[in-house]
């Protein structure tokens, strides 16, 4: 099962970093959104796996898992998610200052397709 | 009352300015007096918390008063009041007194008021910290301070380049010295084992033997000169000109100039005595007075002159410490004194004198005394008690400090080139003392003034009054005046009793008497001859502008560190990102290569179930095809949504609950969040043509992946030893919650939290803040070419969730209620109630939504931060740490035996806080979209 979760993990943080990678804002914006899933799972599994034993007190539990991981890891999805917020509205705010939506703004939208960037604002 | 106040109040001494300082920008708004005012009631308030305590240093006592901080890192706010922190404290308020007095009639009708009391305060405030700590790291936090608000007071007039390029230069020279001494002071930290003052002083020997004792002095030493202005570093002072007169009549008579030596005072008993300390301290002394007084000869600006002169004089108070008797000690603290009342009165003079005439340059002032007599008559004796005239204070130090020449001659060749050096300096300090007389008051007519000069108005001159007073008095009545300060001054200084020492006028006939004659005598003559002076100098000394060479420095430093990060960052975030992600992949396999057990421990794993095992395979299908068809937006979008509900489940399975409710809660508003983002963004992605770029970012992504996964695994398949149990075991005793994560969130880790919540608060601001101003047209058809619906809300859904909306929020409450005890909580409960709200306004709409629920969720999440931290306060009155909660057990009628933590309290905080920003920010997007249609509404029609 460990393998299983290490490799979803893997595979998240993979798709993620490829789409951090690209070049226009939505697709980075995603790939923050996959990279932040990864990191939440990667933090959750430094609590190892535990089937059954949620961190309930109570007198018929068989065993706890590891609560703190878990308490960091549900603040952490709150804040990534106010990081996703900030980030699209930084890429609408870019938008609309600059009239694309590259990363790095005008210069490299020129070269690479003039008229398509056209089409996509109707 | 009195013996309360005499356990806290020099901290107030020093803090009630910078409480001021708001105070008196705010009362300039009333009018411009009432700034003036503020300020000097402030100062009047700081002097009277000052007072209680004025007795303890004149009976041989140090008051101490601190407060422990981090103990472990040997931090304290502690502060401390000794002779010479009272003296300076002295110096600073009543000279600070008379120079708000003289700026209120200076400053004209276009200058800020406000703005300047507020920085004049702020940079009293520092000045006091630093005469007023115990603590050395403490003193270099306030040191700092100073740099900074002198930068803000030298560029007052904002509008000039001289100001701002002075205002530059002064922070970064005194800015870096004070870094320099605070490495110094860690130094010293290091040897003596504490940073407080009374533990530093008594450890002068262990300090002086120890092998650092050279690098903590130079680096000390490198603050001091910075800061007072001694050679090579004297450059930036005559540019401060630049700032209004009051400013300078402060900073360079009484304060900022006066920390450096104020520094060599204090630390005297720790650093003096040895010879690196004789060469560098008395050595940088005697350049600089020398160096200084034959300069200011040559300034014909006024203010020019009066720089110079006191960096001569600075130099002059160094070199008497570098003699490191305690004689000379008590000449330096006694010319401390002096330098400050003649120093200010002439640059008040000097403010007044630009201030009738419009100008400071000595060739065009001339013949003032007809003009302005009663100023004339001021500025005659405090430039004679510049000079060293008898009767005059500044006689009576320099007279000391003659003295100590000759005592420091030991009688070999070398050794006498001292007395004759600094007769030297005083020939040329006469010269300009005479100059500063003759040549502005006297010295036929004034040349091509724009208009005719009179005397200012009477208040403006009542600080120069009051200094010259002083000057005179203590000139003629030492023993009264000053003697009972300087000797507790002098004592706290060398931490011993203070030596005998004469302040008479008449010793009788001997060398320094006949020194002073000297001086006076040839002084004169190379000012009546100073033309050819002038022209000597001007033809035969190259001149160097220290302003150019710095701004030049300044500029290769630009340029060079432009060069360095250019290397790596030539504008394209992709780049960058690769270079980061890179380093950290690099990082790890570093990591794995240094590893000497194997990747693997010997934990017993998990075997795998057919449900997972599907579901693990369906969500790194939709991983890799979000990827693969991220140029399809709203697909990738769903895909994404796919994998956080996947993720929410696999929560579920491994003994989370509380994160699966989060996450899936999460997932719905950031589903909608980008949904509404992404109408407004271009609804594909363009192919790239870039292969070499692909291949890079595949290998990239793919190797951090797998580098990810291989940590993952070697850490989950190793047993561990927790610090959780204890969380598991205090869960309920201590905190009164059977739901550990949600205790850990409320109480064990209450901070954080507080903390995250603040974050998420500021996210939200911050998107209200972008979008404000924000207008996108909205895209008339969807990516295929159809037309958008008019009807964006449809009956069916509007009825459906106005019924679900009590549904949802009871759901909120009773997930809140729950949640110290069982999966729940502020967060959880929080993200509930906010789709139930976002839904309300999907459905309905904005205006209808808004009609009905009245509240702002500016005020939503404000109030939730207060609640947390008025939480954490309350457990901080009740004298507990921040943030301790407590419980009990209330019976309710019907419900029964119910617990109640006060960390409910700051749950409900939380709570607030989630609701007011998520909903602050996905209707802030919706506003966007509703904006966008009306502006269609309007084309259409």
């Amino acid at each position: 099962m460990e393998w299983l979760v290490a490799i979803v993990i893997g595979v998240m943080t993979a798709s993620g970093v490829y789409l951090v990678l690209r070049a226009r804002t939505f697709p980075l914006v995603l790939g923050l959104t996959l990279l932040s899933y990864a990191v939440n799972v990667f933090l959750f599994s430094m609590g190892r796996l535990q089937v059954g034993q949620a961190a309930i007190i109570s007198p018929e539990a068989s065993g706890y898992t590891d609560p703190l991981p878990q308490a960091l890891v549900l603040t952490a999805i709150v804040i990534a998610f106010g990081m996703t917020a900030f980030l699209i509205v930084l890429a609408l705010k870019a938008r609309s200052e600059l009239g694309n939506d590259h990363v790095d703004g005008m210069s490299y939208v020129a070269e690479e397709q003039a008229p398509k960037s056209k089409a996509d604002q109707t | 009352m009195l013996m309360d106040l005499l356990s806290f109040n020099l901290p107030l001494v020093a803090l009630i300015p910078f409480f001021g300082a708001p105070l008196a920008a705010w009362a300039a708004n009333i009018n411009r007096v009432a700034s003036a005012w503020a300020a000097g009631l402030v100062t009047l308030l700081s002097l009277i918390m000052l007072m209680p305590a004025m007795s303890i240093p004149f009976a041989g006592e140090t008051l101490i008063q601190s407060w422990s901080w981090l103990p472990a890192l040997g931090l304290d706010f502690a502060f401390r009041l000794d002779g010479l922190a009272l003296l300076f404290s002295f110096l600073i308020l009543l000279i600070g007194l008379l120079v708000i007095l003289y700026a209120r009639y200076y400053l004209s009708p276009g200058d800020s008021m406000g703005r300047f009391f507020a920085y004049l305060l702020m940079f009293m405030g520092s000045m006091l910290g630093i005469v007023l700590s115990e603590n050395l790291i403490q003193l270099v936090v306030f040191w700092e301070l100073t740099s900074l608000t002198s930068f803000l007071l030298i560029s007052y007039w904002q509008h000039q380049q001289d100001a701002r390029d002075g205002a530059r230069m002064a922070l970064a020279i005194t800015g870096a010295g004070g870094l320099a001494m605070l490495a110094g002071v860690l130094i010293i930290g290091h040897i003596v084992g504490s940073y407080n003052l009374t533990e530093v002083l008594a450890a002068g020997d262990l300090i002086r033997q120890h092998d650092l004792y050279l690098t903590a002095l130079v680096l000390i030493l490198l603050g001091v000169f910075t800061k007072s202005a001694q050679f090579p570093f004297h450059f930036w002072l005559p540019h401060a000109m630049a700032a209004p007169t009051p400013v300078s009549a402060y900073l360079h008579s009484a304060t900022m100039v006066k920390a450096g030596i104020f520094m060599l005072a204090r630390l005297f008993p720790a650093l003096s005595g040895t010879e690196a300390w004789g060469w560098l301290v008395g050595g940088a002394g005697m350049i600089t007075m020398v160096l200084g007084a034959y300069t200011a000869l040559f300034k014909h600006d006024l203010k020019g002159l009066l720089a110079y002169s006191t960096i001569s004089h600075l130099g002059l108070i160094t070199l008497l410490f570098g003699f490191g008797t305690q004689l000379a000690a008590v000449a330096a603290i006694f010319h401390i004194i002096n330098h400050a009342t003649f120093k200010a009165s002439l640059f008040m003079v000097a403010g007044i004198i630009d201030h009738e005439c419009g100008s400071r340059d000595m060739r065009k002032v001339n013949g003032m005394l007809k003009y302005m007599p009663h100023t004339a008559v001021l500025a005659m004796i405090a430039a004679s008690a510049m000079a060293g005239v008898p009767l005059l204070n500044g006689f009576l130090s320099k007279e000391m400090f003659f003295q100590q020449a000759v005592t420091a001659s030991g009688g070999n060749i070398l050794t006498w080139a001292i007395p004759v050096l600094v007769t030297l300096g005083a020939i040329f300090s006469v010269a300009y003392s005479l100059r500063f007389i003759h040549d502005v008051f006297f010295n036929g007519e004034p040349v091509g003034l724009t208009k005719t000069p009179h005397e200012p108005p009477r208040f403006m001159k009542i600080p120069v009054d009051i200094l010259v007073l002083l000057c005179l008095g203590v000139g003629m009545a030492p023993m009264i005046l000053v003697a009972p300060i300087l000797t507790v001054a002098v004592s706290a200084s060398l931490q011993e009793a203070a030596p005998a020492y004469s302040l008479a006028i008449w010793h009788g006939i001997n060398l320094p008497l006949i020194m002073s004659f000297i001086a006076m005598g040839i002084g004169a003559v190379v000012y009546f001859n100073r033309h050819k002076l002038f022209r000597w100098h001007d033809e035969n000394l190259p001149r160097i502008d220290a302003r150019t060479l710095f701004n030049m420095c300044l500029h290769g430093l630009l340029v060079a560190t432009g060069k360095i990060s250019r290397l790596f960052d030539r504008g394209s975030l992709q780049n960058a990102t690769s270079w980061v992600l890179l380093s950290a992949v690099v990082a790890v396999v570093a990591g794995y290569l240094q590893f000497n057990s194997p990747l693997l421990g010997d934990r017993n794993l998990m075997a795998v179930d057919v449900l997972t095992l599907a579901l693990a395979a369906f969500v790194i299908l939709a991983s890799v095809l979000c990827a693969v068809l991220h140029h399809q937006r709203l697909v990738s979008l769903i895909i994404v949504g796919v994998v956080g509900l996947i993720v929410s489940l696999g929560f579920v399975k491994f003994s989370a609950p509380d994160l699966a409710l989060t996450q899936l809660s999460v997932e719905v508003v950031t589903i909608v969040l980008l949904l509404l983002a992404l109408f407004f963004l271009p609804q594909h992605t363009p192919q790239e043509r870039n292969a070499s770029r692909m291949t890079r970012d595949v290998v990239l992504s793919v190797s951090a992946g797998v580098s990810v996964m291989l940590l993952a695994m070697a850490v989950m398949s190793r047993d561990y030893a927790p610090i959780s149990d204890f969380f598991i075991e205090n869960s309920k005793p201590g905190g009164g919650g059977t739901n550990v994560v949600n205790v850990i969130l409320v109480d064990f880790r209450g901070f954080d939290t507080l903390g995250e919540i603040v974050v998420l608060a500021l996210a939200g601001l911050g998107i209200f803040a972008m979008l404000k101003q924000l207008r996108l047209p909205a895209p008339l058809r969807d990516i295929q070419g159809r037309e958008w619906s008019h009807d964006p809300h449809p009956p069916i859904m509007q009825t459906l969730t106005r019924l679900l909306f009590p549904l949802m929020l009871m759901v909120a409450v009773f997930i809140f209620l729950r949640g110290h005890n069982l999966p729940g909580g502020g967060f959880i409960a929080g993200l509930i109630a906010a789709v139930a709200l976002i839904s309300q306004y999907l459905a309905n709409g904005i205006d209808w939504t808004n009609q009905r629920i009245r509240a702002d969720m500016h005020v939503v999440t404000a109030l939730g931060l207060s609640a947390a931290v008025v939480t954490g306060v309350v457990a901080m009155l009740l004298s507990h740490p921040f943030l301790t909660s407590t419980f009990t057990y209330l019976k309710w009628p019907l419900v029964g035996k119910f617990e109640i933590a006060s960390a409910m309290a700051f749950d409900l905080g939380v709570f607030l806080v989630v609701v007011g920003a998520t909903v602050l920010i996905l209707v802030e997007l919706g506003k966007l979209s509703h904006a966008s249609h009306e502006m269609q509404q309007q084309e259409r029609y």
